[in-house]
């Protein structure tokens, strides 16, 4: 028998819980562990095995100098390297910082600032290695993830949509809630895998999933956000859980604007974050 | 410089199976423990800050993004705390809810601790799938038992990880009574699944290691306490939870990015968790967990922090007990949300997370904006007691092996089932001896 492919699974700045979803695989789970060898994965076992590893799954953003140093060298220890989740994806809520004044975020919540190394923004691992793929989602859909782990083993591309929540929500079969109940929604401009879930819960998307693909933010602020809310609370909706995720980014900080408080991006991101829109801009919107 | 032949250097990587990341940095010269830290260094995102000039209602959506494990507990107590601030009281069948959806949070989080994170280290495995290897039917009972803790969570919330449901004043929507019914057989299942796990528990052998505790829990005069009641210590204090800061502080130390926290005035450490909780209220819990607990003969009070598995397992009887009646007597309601009069304020609220006591105050403007938050996290609390519960354990266990004691130390922090990401952190496990 060929010796089973090795998995590991590593975490930044994060709250687990995208991890979690492998563990939230009850029925699948120890299957999963008979197909692969699970080499690294701290929070589910004391076996720790240094690399090569053939998938490495990556939870979290980068937030402090030596998990920068950690991940080029994950990424020089890995076959695929796949991102799980909106912290690893685009940044996480903690990306927010991205926009403040750090150290003035610092003081708010330490009294000794100085005791702690920390760098002043929160970024994707995208930012600084490359990725072969990344799972939306905050947080990640379980089945989704299974998807990716059984695609990359097999040696094929995951196939996860890349369709909007709307879709899925009409799919579903919720009456529109920004149509019937005059709730402001990020369904139009999200991207689907949570199932739909808010609108179903008679809530507006927040958009923990992050942009879809070629998301028109500028029509869904002036035709669904600023009819239904103050342009200050419209950049907030957008500024959320996947404020660093490029269209996101930059669409609240045009609301921002509107509203007459500008918040600039910390200046180290400007450049990086114009490269990474280009990017998404240039991706065909998938065929459903 | 001259190295004293009794120094000795220990480092081992990686605290593993508990939630986030950390290190222990334990300092020895000869048979002196000359320093226990527990280091968390998880990055600091920051929360605090980022919640300032939010609206109310985006705060339960993001104090869930601290913990993945126990997002219930922050939203929970964030709702709470602004509909104090508010002056609002929730209807009783909302409250219902609430405690049956806080009951998912119990039955998932600690079917996870118990089966994959702290049973292995009874038999000196490495994870929950080497204890499936030995055990297969109870880690698929387990399995299965925290399947149906989350399978609750997906009723209530929409998901069992960052549920979206619960809302300031209330619920976005209720459920519908077919949602619930359906679990009910589940429940019962549950119930029986439960009750056999805590056999099996009460058959294995679990370390001596007798410290003298003050638990800390809160206690409700008509219920096992899990979302309202008066903050008690077992050494007597009872004080209401408004009243929370005037006897429980935060410290910062220099080799944490999570605060610690001490009581006032002492400054003596405190543990909160399961073992605090039926500690202080065992005669409250559902008939059933009485019941098993007198059937398997475990005493209280208990002050071996390795019976935590025994607590913990107890609180899954209770939880599916609790849950089953509630969803047994659920009926569907009208009224989700109960309407908000937004004002400036200030309010707090205390809970019980699956790893203890969790505390969150907010000062909201009267536009609804947040102005201040606090959030003060069980691992914060139970920090200082796991670094003096360390040094008791180096203390006796000093002539043995380095990685014997490593394998030791880390066996007692995960009875803490201490959640790194919450308390913002990365566990490497380092020994210097002088």
């Amino acid at each position: 028998m060929p010796e089973r492919p090795k998995l590991a699974v590593m975490k930044f700045a994060s709250c687990d819980g995208c991890q979690l979803a492998l563990l939230d695989l009850e029925d699948e789970l120890m299957t999963i562990a008979r197909a692969v060898q699970i080499s690294h994965f701290a929070e589910a076992s004391s076996h720790l095995s240094p690399g090569p590893y053939d998938l490495t799954l990556v939870e979290g953003s980068i937030t402090t100098p030596e998990d920068r140093h950690r991940l080029l060298k994950l990424r020089a220890d890995s076959k695929y390297l796949v991102t799980i989740g909106a912290c690893a994806t685009a940044g996480g809520i903690q990306a927010l910082r991205n926009f403040a004044d750090h150290d003035e975020f610092m003081r708010a919540v330490y009294a000794r600032p100085d005791y702690i190394e920390t760098l002043a923004t929160s970024t994707p691992v995208a930012a600084h290695v490359k990725v072969d793929f990344e799972l939306r989602g905050c947080p990640i859909d379980k089945y989704q993830l299974l998807e990716v782990i059984g695609s990359l083993l097999a040696g094929h591309r995951p196939r996860t949509s890349t369709e909007s929540v709307c879709q899925a929500c009409k799919r579903r079969g919720t009456v529109c809630v920004v149509v019937a109940q005059n709730l402001p929604c990020l369904g139009p401009v999200t991207h689907s895998g949570c199932g739909a879930i808010c609108p179903a819960y008679d809530r507006g998307c927040y958009g923990c999933f992050g942009p879809t693909v070629q998301p028109n933010t500028r029509a869904l602020s002036d035709q669904v956000l600023l009819p239904r809310m103050a342009s200050d609370q419209a950049a907030l909706a957008l500024h959320g859980i996947n404020a660093y995720a490029p269209e996101f980014a930059r669409g609240g900080q045009r609301l921002w604007q509107l509203a007459g408080l500008p918040k600039p991006l910390h200046p180290s991101l400007e450049t990086s974050l114009d490269a990474s829109l280009a990017a998404s801009s240039a991706t065909e919107p998938a065929s459903s | 410089m001259s190295v004293n032949p009794s120094d000795r250097s220990i480092r081992v990587p990686i605290l593993t199976r508990v939630e986030g990341e950390g290190s222990l940095v334990v300092k020895l010269r000869g048979r002196t423990v000359q320093d226990v830290q527990l280091v968390i260094f998880e990055p600091p995102r920051l929360f605090e800050s980022l919640l300032r000039g939010r609206p109310y209602s985006d705060v339960a959506d993001i104090t869930a993004r601290i913990c993945g494990i126990c997002p219930i507990a922050y939203q929970m107590t964030a709702v709470q705390a602004l509909e104090a601030a508010f002056q609002t009281q929730v209807p009783g069948e909302i409250r219902a809810l609430r405690r049956l959806m806080y009951c998912g949070e119990w039955i998932e989080s600690h079917t996870l601790h118990v089966h994959l994170l702290q049973a292995p280290d009874l038999f000196d495995l490495h994870s929950g799938i080497e204890l499936a290897e030995r055990f297969p039917d109870v880690v698929k009972r387990g399995l299965r038992q925290k399947k149906l803790g989350n399978a609750l969570l997906e009723a209530l919330g929409g998901r069992a990880i960052h549920p979206v449901n619960l809302a300031v004043g209330g619920f976005y929507r209720l459920p519908k009574v077919a949602e619930l019914a359906k679990l009910i057989p589940e429940f019962e299942w549950g119930l029986e699944a439960a009750l056999e796990t805590v056999r099996w528990v009460a058959s294995l052998p679990l370390p001596e290691f007798d410290r003298p505790y003050d638990y800390v829990a809160i206690k409700h005069p008509d219920e096992y306490a899990i979302i309202e009641g008066d903050v008690v210590c077992s050494d007597g204090l009872r004080i209401k939870h408004t009243d929370y800061e005037a006897h429980f502080e935060e410290i910062q130390v220099p080799h944490s990015t999570a605060l610690q926290s001490r009581r006032i005035p002492s400054g003596a450490a405190y543990f909160v968790g399961p073992l605090a909780r039926v500690n202080v209220s065992r005669d409250q819990m559902a008939e059933p967990a009485r019941r098993i607990a007198d059937e398997i003969g475990w005493q209280t009070p208990c002050y071996n922090p390795f019976h935590g598995i025994v607590a913990r397992c107890l609180e899954v009887v209770h939880a599916f007990a609790e849950g089953l009646d509630l969803l047994r007597s659920y009926r569907g309601g009208t009224l989700s949300r109960q309407k908000l009069q937004v004002r400036a304020g200030t309010g707090c609220a205390v809970t019980e997370a699956p790893r203890g006591l969790i505390y969150h105050r907010y000062e909201v403007a009267d536009d609804g904006s947040i102005q201040l938050a606090k959030i003060v996290p069980p691992t914060s609390q139970n920090q200082a007691q796991i670094e003096a519960d360390l040094r008791v354990l180096l203390e006796r266990r000093m002539d043995e092996s380095d990685a014997v004691i490593a394998v030791e130390c880390e066996k007692l922090i995960r009875n803490y089932d201490p959640c790194i990401s919450c308390s913002t952190h990365f566990l490497k496990l380092r020994i210097e001896r002088e």
